[in-house]
């Protein structure tokens, strides 16, 4: 007996929901990041288990997460690099005080 | 139960226990090493769906070197604050509550969907060889434009994040 895809689809819509509540509630913009990674890890976890369980299953699932796990990897860098150029300027990382726009 | 599902439940708890861990701890450190199991459970869960060659390259991206970048961006910025939350009273309770309706509303119609496709049986072929055919016949243009992507993001977050010269 195999576990059924209902139950890889759950956890993905799970750790989609903590994400969007943390990413959604947090003050420190790098648990915001890692909130976001969290989110498309689990997409990432939807592709994969598509590529075995879905209507076309193919290998072709994993390798769009390949891709994703790409982009994700180059987002976190060019986030990760704004922000230390944001605590350089304004000595802050916290999301509510960066209001540059606002003022 | 077979052992497929025992590993399952395992990688399972590991994967969300760390996740609620990250959302309820103060502490942000403690966050990012408590995100790095669930990557390593996620990884496991991969491996579990006979994708191997993406759950290697989930440990190496996102527990190896993800966790460290951002270990990096904390300890290069204010990192002894505890983190606290940015809304209050009325505001999150509409956030939680939004959050259980659209768990809900998904949860449901993955519930309702038939999923009736048989899994494909991956393991009589080789995962990585398979890839690597796919990935250069197939998925030859996405793979350069990728590779270009990783060379701008390279040369733009050094910029960004490069001191900026003084006037001269």
């Amino acid at each position: 007996m195999s576990v059924p895809i209902i139950s890889y689809l759950l956890i993905g819509l799970i750790l989609f929901c903590i994400g969007l509540y943390g990413c959604l509630t947090k003050r420190n913009a790098v648990v915001v990041l890692l909130c976001i990674e969290l989110m498309l890890n689990a997409a990432n976890i939807n592709l994969v288990a598509f590529a075995k369980f879905g209507f076309f299953a193919n290998i072709a699932g994993q390798i769009f997460s390949l891709f994703t796990i790409t982009v994700a990897a180059a987002e976190a860098a060019v986030g990760i690099a704004i922000l230390i150029a944001l605590y350089r300027n304004r000595n802050t990382v916290q999301v509510d005080e960066m209001d540059l726009l606002k003022r | 139960m077979s052992g497929q599902v025992i590993a399952f439940f395992v990688l399972a708890l590991l994967t969300i226990g760390g996740a609620v861990f990250m959302i309820s701890s103060t502490r942000v450190v403690h966050m990012v090493v408590s995100l790095a199991f669930t990557f390593l459970g996620i990884a496991g869960l991969y491996i579990l769906l006979e994708a191997e060659f993406v759950g290697m390259t989930q440990v190496l991206v996102y527990s190896g070197a993800i966790s460290i970048l951002m270990l990096f961006g904390i300890m290069l910025t204010r990192h002894d604050a505890m983190d606290v939350m940015v809304r209050a009273g009325w505001t999150k309770q509409l956030l939680r509550l939004a959050i259980v309706v659209f768990f809900i509303i998904v949860g449901f119609t993955l519930y309702r969907a038939p999923w009736d496709g048989a899994p494909v049986a991956f393991s009589e072929q080789n995962n990585v060889k398979e890839i690597g055919i796919q990935m250069f016949t197939h998925y030859m243009i996405p793979f350069e434009l990728v590779s270009v992507l990783l060379l701008v993001a390279l040369v733009g977050s050094i910029i960004l994040a490069k001191k900026e010269a003084d006037d001269e």
